[in-house]
């Protein structure tokens, strides 16, 4: 269509039109997962691989929330924190009931509504205060960052807290065909999320705010609402990654459940191609810049590199990855 | 005038393949006020930002005083003494007149700290010379739009340039400020300063300069005297056609009121503003820039909170706190900040055509958009407004400044308002896109809309309206109807000659 316009001069004039910037995480995955493979022959075992998924798809998660927010011009910082926080809350009711002889199944639901509540109204609480308070997003979350985690510390004691039910630890480890239920989550977020994005009005407007609030505002969106509701979402989402992960142990650490998050999804936000600006942004780039996180980190414990080591590289990737993205734009 | 000072040699400028500069071969001597006229992406901006560095030529040499130049970025072009004085201005807000002077050619005392006696004294020197009275303390957020030209200016002649280059400087002052400018450009080429001066306004091009350059679809298409060229001569040659009558004939208003505003008051900007807009009538709103007609405006809007007034839709109350509840209430806003808060650079033509209207593309309760109904009405507005863009999906930032307009009128019409306020609607635009605007603002009035029209120019509010309101200070001075809108009028009102008088 475009093409025959200019002039074709065939595939150079293609090369030269392809969108590098939009499909470079995609790129960066291939040769990443190229590199990986010769460099290791434990790579490409399946168990490696779905094994990397998993680890990455609690990030990941939360990272879908992130890009929205980051869409919107915002950022959150208080997702690690509230990883431990709602899931400490969570397994603390949970618990209760059942050694209240509530029954294991009322006690999941208990436990698990009141992690997805506390999520939700700790998204619409940072969210309020950007939109109403008029706050920075920046200044907003690195205090609920602190808040959250003092009040995990604090209902939990410092401590880790084990849940009794065995039935809640089944769903972490159980499997769907060839992958464990996070990862399918992951997917199936992703897959809404980029519903969401791109196709209907909301996402538009969320792009539409990011990109200038002033001009959003004057053409009739509602700005605040659209930022409310991006805060929230991530609340859920973390909430429900905050799930998944204490499933997986059958238990949460107060002090350690989440720490980093907040980077490691930013991060895969910005390697997925959403700039920190805001304005735009990509799901399944955000799914694949996670991805490649764990795939360094999978690589480096491969090559017996030291643990200590895999931040340094995990941070330089993370300013290689804003680099491109600068020299392209 | 002696002596060549800057001359191009076939000079082409491509983007990705797509030439938008064409072979052009021109001589621009010492000493002259050099007009360069053209439609919007004839290749003046593309021509200007060769000459000050911003893009490099795709082919063609440069010679500057007569030895072969490359400019390869801004700095070469300042050190040779070309000076770019853009349509926006590139001042930083927050500091001082001084400071903006001085900025990255800062003076220092010894010891590395500013020297800013020095540079306070120069600066008062240099305004001095300049005619024009600014305290150089002031801060830049301070002063008026015709205040800031004068400082960007300053720090021109504050590098000794030889060259400037003005694009389009005219488009936001008044004709008070226009004169004192147009002096001020005489003063300086007096003194042996070279001017490049870009404008769309061919009456002030045939005033001010001493030849003029006529460009189309990126190729040269003339060079003359001025004495030897008419405005009517000048804008066939920049469209390539015979030009019709620019403005088309007034309709007639229904009887029927649309909308009504009752005694409109923002403390300190705009106070007791009244009016009536009848079913396909255009009111002007006519006044000096700051007059508080923009205001008026944003306030209809619910962008800004009015203590009291009141506004009546069909004789109704209607209640707007937001622009949300005035696009509701059917009443649209054509912004005059095109950048600012009219349009989405970096969403595509079809995303911000539909921005305000989105609600009507969406199907089922997922709001999903209907992207092919989005699409036919983004082609309907292309053609009804001849846009020019790559594609349905090119990015605004990629147009050119009448196309991004024509983009925005078409984001506000597209809700099909039945109030449509358009807040100079022509600015920054050439001839043949004025003239589609004013053919579709009539259009849509004979279709019953009812229109209010802020413009800074007095041919389009005497051209265009069946009413006129004069405003001054935030306040209306007087109404204007048939043969009483005329310029005269206007002026005597907007400047507050007649009172004390009346």
């Amino acid at each position: 269509m475009e093409g025959a316009t200019a002039g074709g001069t065939g595939v150079s004039a293609l090369l030269k039109r392809f969108d590098y910037q939009k499909y470079s995480s995609f790129i960066a995955l291939i040769v990443l997962f190229a590199i990986s493979a010769a460099l290791s022959p434990f790579f490409l075992r399946p168990g490696n691989l779905v094994n990397i998924l998993t680890q990455v798809s609690y990030t990941a998660m939360i990272g879908l929330g992130q890009a929205f927010v980051i869409i919107t011009a915002g950022i959150d910082l208080s997702v690690g924190s509230l990883v431990a926080f709602n899931s400490t809350v969570g397994l603390i009711l949970l618990n209760a009931v059942m050694s209240g002889n509530g029954g294991e199944g009322l006690a999941l639901v208990v436990g698990i509504g009141a992690t997805l509540a506390i999520g939700f109204v700790s998204g619409l609480f940072n969210g309020f205060l950007v939109t109403r308070g008029k706050l920075a997003p920046f200044i907003v979350t690195l205090g609920t960052m602190a808040v959250f985690r003092s009040l995990a510390l604090f209902i939990g004691d410092a401590g880790e807290i084990t849940s009794q039910s065995q039935t809640f630890a089944a769903i972490g480890l159980a499997n769907i065909l060839i992958f464990p239920v996070p990862v399918w989550v992951m997917l199936l977020l992703a897959a809404v999320m980029d519903i969401i994005l791109n196709r209907t009005r909301y996402g538009r407007y969320l792009s539409a705010v990011g990109s200038n609030s002033r001009v959003a505002l004057f053409a009739a969106i509602n700005v605040n609402r659209v930022k409310l509701v991006a805060y929230t979402i991530t609340g859920v989402i973390v909430s429900i990654s905050a799930i998944l992960l204490a499933t997986r142990f059958n238990a949460v650490s107060t002090s350690n459940t989440g720490v980093g998050y907040e980077l490691d999804s930013i991060a895969a936000v910005i390697i997925g191609g959403t700039p920190i600006t805001g304005g735009r942004g990509s799901i399944w780039g955000t799914i694949v810049g996670a991805i490649v996180l764990g795939i360094i980190n999978n690589m480096l414990n491969l090559l017996s590199v030291s643990p200590y080591l895999q931040g340094t590289v995990k941070g330089l990737v993370i300013i290689g990855a804003v680099y491109i993205q600068r020299q392209r734009a | 005038m002696s002596g060549v000072l800057l001359s191009t040699v076939g000079i082409g400028k491509e983007f990705s393949s797509v030439p938008v500069l064409a072979n052009v071969t021109i001589e621009i001597l010492s000493g002259e006020i050099l007009g360069i006229i053209g439609e919007n992406g004839a290749g003046k901006s593309t021509l200007m930002k060769i000459l000050s560095g911003v893009y490099t030529p795709s082919s063609g040499s440069l010679f500057f005083e007569g030895k072969p130049v490359v400019i390869n970025e801004p700095l070469d072009a300042k050190r040779l003494g070309i000076s770019l004085i853009p349509q926006e201005f590139n001042l930083i807000k927050e500091l001082t007149v001084y400071d903006n002077v001085f900025l990255g050619s800062e003076l220092r005392a010894r010891g590395g700290l500013l020297d800013t006696r020095a540079m306070k004294r120069r600066t008062t020197e240099l305004l001095a010379e300049l005619g024009v009275e600014i305290p150089p303390e002031e801060k830049i957020e301070n002063l008026s739009t015709a205040q800031k030209q004068m400082v960007e200016i300053c720090k021109a002649v504050s590098l000794e340039a030889k060259l400037l280059i003005m694009d389009e400087p005219t488009t936001v002052l008044t004709p008070y400020e226009i004169d004192i400018l147009f002096k001020l450009m005489r003063r300086l080429k007096a003194s042996g300063t070279t001017i490049i001066y870009i404008s769309h306004k061919l009456k002030e091009v045939k005033a001010i300069c001493d030849r003029v350059m006529i460009l189309r679809d990126g190729e040269l298409v003339d060079t003359r005297p001025i004495a030897d060229i008419t405005i009517t001569e000048m804008a066939q040659r920049m469209v390539g056609r015979e030009l019709s009558q620019v403005f088309p004939e007034k309709n007639p208003p229904e009887a029927e009121v649309v909308i009504e505003v009752r005694g409109l008051t923002v403390p300190g900007l705009i106070e007791d503003i009244s009016f009536q807009v009848r079913r396909g009538e255009i009111l002007g709103l006519a006044g000096l820039v700051g007059a508080g007609r923009t205001e008026v405006a944003e306030t209809i809007m619910g962008i800004r909170k009015r203590t009291s007034g009141e506004i009546l839709l069909h004789g109704k109350p209607a209640r707007i706190a937001n622009p949300r509840d005035a696009v509701r209430s059917s009443i649209n806003y054509l912004s005059e900040d095109r950048q600012g808060t009219g349009i989405l650079t970096s969403f595509s033509v079809v995303q911000n055509a539909t921005l305000v209207s989105l609600e009507s593309y969406c199907r089922s309760i997922l709001d999903l958009i209907d992207r092919r109904a989005e699409r036919e009405a983004t082609l309907g507005h292309m053609k009804r407004f001849s846009i020019k863009a790559r594609s349905l999906e090119t990015r605004l930032e990629f147009l050119s400044g009448g196309n991004q307009q024509k983009v925005s009128l078409a984001k506000t019409i597209d809700p099909g308002p039945s109030v449509l306020i358009a807040d100079e609607p022509t600015r920054g635009v050439d001839v043949s896109a004025k003239q589609e605007i004013y053919r579709l603002l009539s259009a849509l009035a004979r279709e019953g809309l009812a229109c209010i029209l802020i413009s800074s120019e007095q041919e389009e509010i005497i051209g265009m309206c069946n009413r006129v309101i004069v405003m001054k200070e935030g306040r209306a001075m007087g109404t204007l109807e048939g043969a009483g809108i005329n310029e005269e009028e206007i002026m005597f009102l907007a400047t507050g000659a007649g009172e004390g008088v009346r």
